[in-house]
Protein backbone atom coordinates (compact mmCIF):
# COMPACT_ATOMS: atom_id res chain seq x y z
CA UNK A 1 0.00 0.00 0.00
CA UNK A 2 3.01 2.27 -0.21
CA UNK A 3 3.51 2.57 -4.11
CA UNK A 4 5.82 5.54 -3.69
CA UNK A 5 7.82 3.58 -1.35
CA UNK A 6 10.62 3.02 -3.89
CA UNK A 7 10.36 7.15 -5.15
CA UNK A 8 10.95 8.50 -1.80
CA UNK A 9 14.16 9.95 -2.74
CA UNK A 10 12.87 11.01 -6.02
CA UNK A 11 14.10 15.07 -4.73
CA UNK A 12 17.21 13.82 -4.60
CA UNK A 13 17.65 13.75 -7.98
CA UNK A 14 18.41 10.91 -10.57
CA UNK A 15 21.99 10.66 -10.32
CA UNK A 16 23.00 9.10 -6.84
CA UNK A 17 21.05 5.92 -7.04
CA UNK A 18 21.61 4.14 -10.25
CA UNK A 19 25.21 4.36 -9.61
CA UNK A 20 24.51 2.26 -6.89
CA UNK A 21 23.07 -0.84 -9.20
CA UNK A 22 27.15 -0.33 -10.25
CA UNK A 23 29.26 -0.35 -6.89
CA UNK A 24 29.83 3.57 -7.35
CA UNK A 25 31.82 2.66 -11.09
CA UNK A 26 30.46 5.65 -13.76
CA UNK A 27 32.75 3.62 -16.51
CA UNK A 28 32.58 0.01 -18.13
CA UNK A 29 35.52 -2.01 -17.08
CA UNK A 30 38.26 -1.71 -19.82
CA UNK A 31 38.27 -2.15 -23.03
CA UNK A 32 34.20 -2.97 -23.46
CA UNK A 33 34.28 0.36 -25.44
CA UNK A 34 30.41 0.08 -25.52
CA UNK A 35 28.67 2.94 -27.33
CA UNK A 36 24.99 3.76 -26.63
CA UNK A 37 23.98 2.28 -30.18
CA UNK A 38 26.54 -0.72 -29.60
CA UNK A 39 24.71 -3.77 -30.14
CA UNK A 40 24.20 -7.09 -27.57
CA UNK A 41 23.28 -10.28 -27.64
CA UNK A 42 23.39 -13.25 -25.29
CA UNK A 43 26.74 -15.10 -26.17
CA UNK A 44 26.14 -18.43 -24.17
CA UNK A 45 23.55 -20.27 -22.32
CA UNK A 46 23.65 -19.48 -18.39
CA UNK A 47 22.68 -21.99 -16.19
CA UNK A 48 23.62 -20.44 -12.55
CA UNK A 49 21.20 -17.88 -12.86
CA UNK A 50 21.05 -17.52 -9.20
CA UNK A 51 24.62 -15.91 -9.35
CA UNK A 52 23.68 -12.51 -11.13
CA UNK A 53 22.97 -9.96 -9.43
CA UNK A 54 19.39 -8.77 -10.49
CA UNK A 55 20.08 -6.16 -12.54
CA UNK A 56 22.34 -8.39 -14.62
CA UNK A 57 19.98 -10.58 -14.73
CA UNK A 58 17.42 -8.32 -16.40
CA UNK A 59 19.75 -6.91 -19.04
CA UNK A 60 20.61 -10.42 -19.73
CA UNK A 61 17.07 -11.83 -20.60
CA UNK A 62 16.71 -9.14 -22.91
CA UNK A 63 19.35 -9.78 -24.82
CA UNK A 64 18.49 -12.91 -26.57
CA UNK A 65 17.48 -11.26 -30.00
CA UNK A 66 19.98 -8.59 -30.64
CA UNK A 67 19.51 -5.36 -28.89
CA UNK A 68 21.38 -1.82 -28.58
CA UNK A 69 22.35 -0.24 -25.22
CA UNK A 70 20.12 2.62 -25.95
CA UNK A 71 17.16 -0.20 -25.84
CA UNK A 72 18.20 -1.88 -22.90
CA UNK A 73 18.21 1.70 -21.02
CA UNK A 74 14.63 2.75 -22.64
CA UNK A 75 13.47 -1.07 -21.41
CA UNK A 76 14.51 -1.53 -18.11
CA UNK A 77 14.67 2.82 -17.19
CA UNK A 78 18.08 2.78 -15.92
CA UNK A 79 20.19 5.51 -17.72
CA UNK A 80 22.66 4.79 -20.65
CA UNK A 81 25.78 5.54 -18.49
CA UNK A 82 24.74 2.88 -16.05
CA UNK A 83 23.76 0.46 -18.71
CA UNK A 84 26.97 0.71 -20.04
CA UNK A 85 28.74 -0.69 -17.01
CA UNK A 86 26.21 -3.56 -16.12
CA UNK A 87 26.88 -4.54 -19.93
CA UNK A 88 30.11 -4.15 -19.69
CA UNK A 89 30.67 -6.73 -16.77
CA UNK A 90 28.35 -8.92 -19.16
CA UNK A 91 30.44 -8.55 -21.90
CA UNK A 92 34.05 -9.47 -19.52
CA UNK A 93 31.82 -12.51 -17.81
CA UNK A 94 31.18 -13.68 -21.48
CA UNK A 95 27.67 -13.36 -21.22
CA UNK A 96 27.16 -11.03 -24.08
CA UNK A 97 28.86 -10.00 -27.07
CA UNK A 98 28.58 -6.88 -28.33
CA UNK A 99 29.18 -5.17 -31.59
CA UNK A 100 30.39 -1.78 -32.22
CA UNK A 101 28.54 1.05 -34.30
CA UNK A 102 29.83 1.40 -37.65
CA UNK A 103 32.45 3.71 -38.89
CA UNK A 104 31.44 7.88 -38.20
CA UNK A 105 30.45 9.67 -41.17
CA UNK A 106 34.25 10.42 -41.98
CA UNK A 107 34.30 7.04 -43.83
CA UNK A 108 31.10 5.17 -43.66
CA UNK A 109 31.17 2.34 -45.52
CA UNK A 110 29.43 2.43 -49.20
CA UNK A 111 27.48 -1.36 -48.37
CA UNK A 112 26.27 0.58 -45.00
CA UNK A 113 24.87 3.43 -46.31
CA UNK A 114 23.31 1.88 -49.50
CA UNK A 115 21.54 -0.56 -47.11
CA UNK A 116 20.08 2.95 -44.98
CA UNK A 117 19.42 4.37 -48.27
CA UNK A 118 17.71 1.56 -49.64
CA UNK A 119 15.77 0.36 -45.95
CA UNK A 120 14.67 4.07 -45.47
CA UNK A 121 13.09 4.01 -49.62
CA UNK A 122 11.06 1.06 -48.68
CA UNK A 123 9.67 2.42 -45.59
CA UNK B 1 9.27 4.28 -15.02
CA UNK B 2 10.89 0.96 -14.52
CA UNK B 3 7.47 -1.85 -13.70
CA UNK B 4 9.61 -4.45 -11.76
CA UNK B 5 6.69 -6.88 -12.54
CA UNK B 6 7.08 -7.27 -16.38
CA UNK B 7 10.36 -9.17 -16.36
CA UNK B 8 9.91 -11.17 -13.27
CA UNK B 9 11.55 -14.34 -13.32
CA UNK B 10 9.47 -16.18 -16.24
CA UNK B 11 12.69 -15.29 -18.88
CA UNK B 12 15.28 -17.30 -16.14
CA UNK B 13 14.61 -20.76 -18.51
CA UNK B 14 16.17 -19.30 -20.87
CA UNK B 15 14.78 -19.98 -24.35
CA UNK B 16 18.34 -18.95 -25.31
CA UNK B 17 20.28 -17.99 -28.23
CA UNK B 18 23.08 -20.60 -27.74
CA UNK B 19 26.68 -18.99 -28.85
CA UNK B 20 26.59 -15.74 -31.07
CA UNK B 21 29.15 -13.97 -32.29
CA UNK B 22 29.76 -10.29 -32.13
CA UNK B 23 30.26 -10.53 -35.83
CA UNK B 24 27.53 -12.00 -36.91
CA UNK B 25 25.62 -9.44 -34.91
CA UNK B 26 23.50 -6.52 -36.83
CA UNK B 27 25.74 -3.03 -37.23
CA UNK B 28 24.13 0.12 -36.15
CA UNK B 29 24.42 3.59 -37.43
CA UNK B 30 22.72 6.83 -36.10
CA UNK B 31 21.33 10.07 -37.31
CA UNK B 32 20.36 12.56 -34.72
CA UNK B 33 17.47 15.12 -35.44
CA UNK B 34 17.63 18.22 -33.95
CA UNK B 35 16.31 21.48 -33.86
CA UNK B 36 14.54 24.01 -31.25
CA UNK B 37 12.46 23.34 -28.35
CA UNK B 38 8.98 22.19 -29.79
CA UNK B 39 9.86 21.99 -33.46
CA UNK B 40 8.99 18.80 -34.43
CA UNK B 41 12.06 16.31 -33.48
CA UNK B 42 10.23 13.78 -31.56
CA UNK B 43 7.25 14.00 -34.08
CA UNK B 44 9.70 13.58 -36.72
CA UNK B 45 11.09 10.59 -35.28
CA UNK B 46 8.07 9.24 -34.83
CA UNK B 47 6.77 8.93 -38.50
CA UNK B 48 9.76 7.27 -40.32
CA UNK B 49 10.22 4.61 -36.89
CA UNK B 50 9.26 0.98 -36.78
CA UNK B 51 8.44 1.65 -33.13
CA UNK B 52 7.30 4.13 -30.95
CA UNK B 53 9.80 6.31 -30.22
CA UNK B 54 11.12 5.15 -26.76
CA UNK B 55 12.43 7.38 -23.99
CA UNK B 56 15.85 7.66 -22.13
CA UNK B 57 18.71 9.64 -20.19
CA UNK B 58 22.19 9.54 -20.79
CA UNK B 59 24.32 11.18 -17.73
CA UNK B 60 26.56 13.95 -18.91
CA UNK B 61 29.62 15.56 -17.58
CA UNK B 62 31.10 19.46 -18.29
CA UNK B 63 33.02 21.42 -17.10
CA UNK B 64 31.18 24.31 -15.45
CA UNK B 65 31.52 27.99 -16.84
CA UNK B 66 30.14 31.63 -16.65
CA UNK B 67 30.45 34.57 -14.23
CA UNK B 68 28.25 32.13 -11.42
CA UNK B 69 31.28 30.37 -11.32
CA UNK B 70 32.76 30.38 -7.40
CA UNK B 71 36.48 30.99 -6.97
CA UNK B 72 37.71 30.26 -10.08
CA UNK B 73 37.71 27.07 -9.52
CA UNK B 74 37.51 24.18 -12.76
CA UNK B 75 34.26 22.65 -11.14
CA UNK B 76 32.27 20.15 -13.02
CA UNK B 77 28.57 19.51 -13.24
CA UNK B 78 26.66 16.59 -14.31
CA UNK B 79 23.53 16.89 -15.87
CA UNK B 80 20.90 13.90 -17.19
CA UNK B 81 20.00 14.78 -20.35
CA UNK B 82 16.73 12.75 -21.83
CA UNK B 83 16.56 11.32 -25.46
CA UNK B 84 13.95 10.22 -27.48
CA UNK B 85 14.96 7.76 -30.34
CA UNK B 86 13.35 5.61 -32.84
CA UNK B 87 14.55 2.61 -34.85
CA UNK B 88 14.68 1.28 -38.75
CA UNK B 89 15.63 -1.86 -39.32
CA UNK B 90 17.04 -1.09 -42.94
CA UNK B 91 17.93 -4.57 -43.48
CA UNK B 92 19.35 -7.87 -41.85
CA UNK B 93 22.98 -6.34 -41.52
CA UNK B 94 22.41 -2.46 -40.58
CA UNK B 95 20.53 -1.18 -37.87
CA UNK B 96 19.08 2.85 -37.70
CA UNK B 97 18.71 4.34 -35.02
CA UNK B 98 16.85 8.00 -35.37
CA UNK B 99 18.04 10.18 -31.98
CA UNK B 100 16.76 12.91 -31.22
CA UNK B 101 18.02 15.93 -29.09
CA UNK B 102 17.14 17.92 -25.98
CA UNK B 103 16.27 21.43 -27.71
CA UNK B 104 17.68 23.62 -25.08
CA UNK B 105 20.49 25.47 -26.20
CA UNK B 106 22.49 24.97 -23.21
CA UNK B 107 23.08 21.16 -24.03
CA UNK B 108 24.84 21.73 -27.16
CA UNK B 109 28.20 21.69 -25.66
CA UNK B 110 27.81 18.43 -24.08
CA UNK B 111 26.77 16.66 -26.90
CA UNK B 112 30.52 15.49 -28.49
CA UNK B 113 29.01 11.72 -27.05
CA UNK B 114 25.88 11.85 -29.35
CA UNK B 115 27.60 13.23 -32.30
CA UNK B 116 30.00 11.11 -32.61
CA UNK B 117 29.89 8.11 -34.93
CA UNK B 118 26.69 9.82 -35.99
CA UNK B 119 26.21 9.61 -39.81
CA UNK B 120 24.51 12.87 -39.88
CA UNK B 121 21.92 15.00 -38.53
CA UNK B 122 18.92 16.61 -39.65
CA UNK B 123 18.05 19.88 -38.44
CA UNK B 124 14.74 20.26 -37.95
CA UNK B 125 13.29 23.66 -38.36
CA UNK B 126 10.08 25.42 -37.07
CA UNK B 127 8.76 28.15 -39.57
CA UNK B 128 7.15 30.13 -36.21
CA UNK B 129 10.74 30.67 -35.13
CA UNK B 130 13.44 29.46 -37.32
CA UNK B 131 16.11 30.90 -35.57
CA UNK B 132 15.52 28.65 -32.93
CA UNK B 133 17.53 26.03 -34.91
CA UNK B 134 20.59 28.16 -35.53
CA UNK B 135 22.58 26.53 -32.72
CA UNK B 136 22.26 23.04 -34.34
CA UNK B 137 23.31 24.53 -37.13
CA UNK B 138 26.35 25.87 -35.91
CA UNK B 139 27.14 22.85 -33.85
CA UNK B 140 26.86 20.45 -37.18
CA UNK B 141 29.08 22.92 -39.35
CA UNK B 142 31.64 23.51 -36.62
CA UNK B 143 31.92 19.60 -35.70
CA UNK B 144 31.96 18.52 -39.38
CA UNK B 145 28.48 16.31 -39.29
CA UNK B 146 26.80 16.11 -42.72
CA UNK B 147 23.09 17.62 -41.83
CA UNK B 148 19.91 18.60 -44.01
CA UNK B 149 17.05 20.92 -42.48
CA UNK B 150 13.78 19.72 -42.49
CA UNK B 151 11.39 22.50 -42.69
CA UNK B 152 8.29 21.54 -40.44
CA UNK B 153 5.73 24.02 -41.89
CA UNK B 154 3.36 24.26 -38.70
CA UNK B 155 -0.40 25.01 -39.81
CA UNK B 156 -1.22 28.60 -40.05
CA UNK B 157 2.24 29.53 -39.78
CA UNK B 158 3.72 31.69 -42.56
CA UNK B 159 4.97 29.45 -45.62
CA UNK B 160 8.54 29.86 -46.53
CA UNK B 161 10.29 28.90 -50.33
CA UNK B 162 13.21 26.73 -49.33
CA UNK B 163 15.04 29.57 -50.92
CA UNK B 164 14.11 31.40 -48.07
CA UNK B 165 15.02 29.12 -45.54
CA UNK B 166 18.27 28.51 -46.87
CA UNK B 167 18.99 32.63 -46.94
CA UNK B 168 17.46 32.90 -43.50
CA UNK B 169 19.75 29.84 -41.81
CA UNK B 170 22.40 30.84 -44.49
CA UNK B 171 23.59 27.39 -45.11
CA UNK B 172 26.07 26.13 -48.17
CA UNK B 173 24.08 25.65 -51.01
CA UNK B 174 25.28 21.82 -50.72
CA UNK B 175 23.07 21.44 -47.67
CA UNK B 176 19.77 19.42 -48.75
CA UNK B 177 16.80 21.98 -47.24
CA UNK B 178 13.35 20.01 -47.38
CA UNK B 179 10.12 21.47 -47.11
CA UNK B 180 7.65 18.86 -44.74
CA UNK B 181 5.48 18.37 -41.98
CA UNK B 182 7.26 16.34 -39.28
CA UNK B 183 3.97 14.32 -39.01
CA UNK B 184 3.95 12.87 -42.14
CA UNK B 185 5.84 9.58 -43.02
CA UNK B 186 7.20 10.38 -46.67
CA UNK B 187 8.28 14.21 -45.11
CA UNK B 188 10.39 11.99 -43.01
CA UNK B 189 11.37 9.57 -45.51
CA UNK B 190 12.41 12.61 -47.80
CA UNK B 191 14.83 14.45 -45.33
CA UNK B 192 16.58 11.19 -44.56
CA UNK B 193 16.93 10.11 -47.89
CA UNK B 194 18.19 13.88 -48.97
CA UNK B 195 20.65 13.41 -45.99
CA UNK B 196 21.96 10.07 -46.69
CA UNK B 197 22.58 10.63 -50.56
CA UNK B 198 24.29 14.52 -49.42
CA UNK B 199 26.65 12.22 -47.26
CA UNK B 200 27.28 9.82 -50.08
CA UNK B 201 27.92 12.70 -52.38
CA UNK B 202 30.55 14.05 -49.77
CA UNK B 203 32.21 11.00 -49.15
CA UNK B 204 32.89 10.31 -53.13
CA UNK B 205 32.91 14.34 -54.86
CA UNK B 206 34.68 13.18 -57.79
CA UNK B 207 31.25 10.92 -58.29
CA UNK B 208 28.47 13.36 -58.04
CA UNK B 209 29.20 15.23 -61.40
Amino acid sequence: MSPAAGRLDEGAGPLVRPYTMTGGRTRPAAGAGLDMISIVVAARERVDWGELQPEHARILRRCRTPVSVAELSAQLDIPITVVKVLVGDLVAAGDVAARAPAPAADHPEAHVLQAVLDGIRRL
Amino acid sequence: MASEGSDGTGGADGAGTGATGAHELPVAVKILVAGGFGAGKTTLVGSVSEIAPLSTEEVMTEASMGVDDTGGVEAKTTTTVALDFGRITVSERVVLYLFGTPGQGRFWFMWDELASGALGAVVVADTRRLESCFPAVDFFERRGVPFAVAVNQFDGAHRYTAQEVREAVDVDPHVPVVLGDARERESGKEVLLSLVEHVIRRRSPALSG
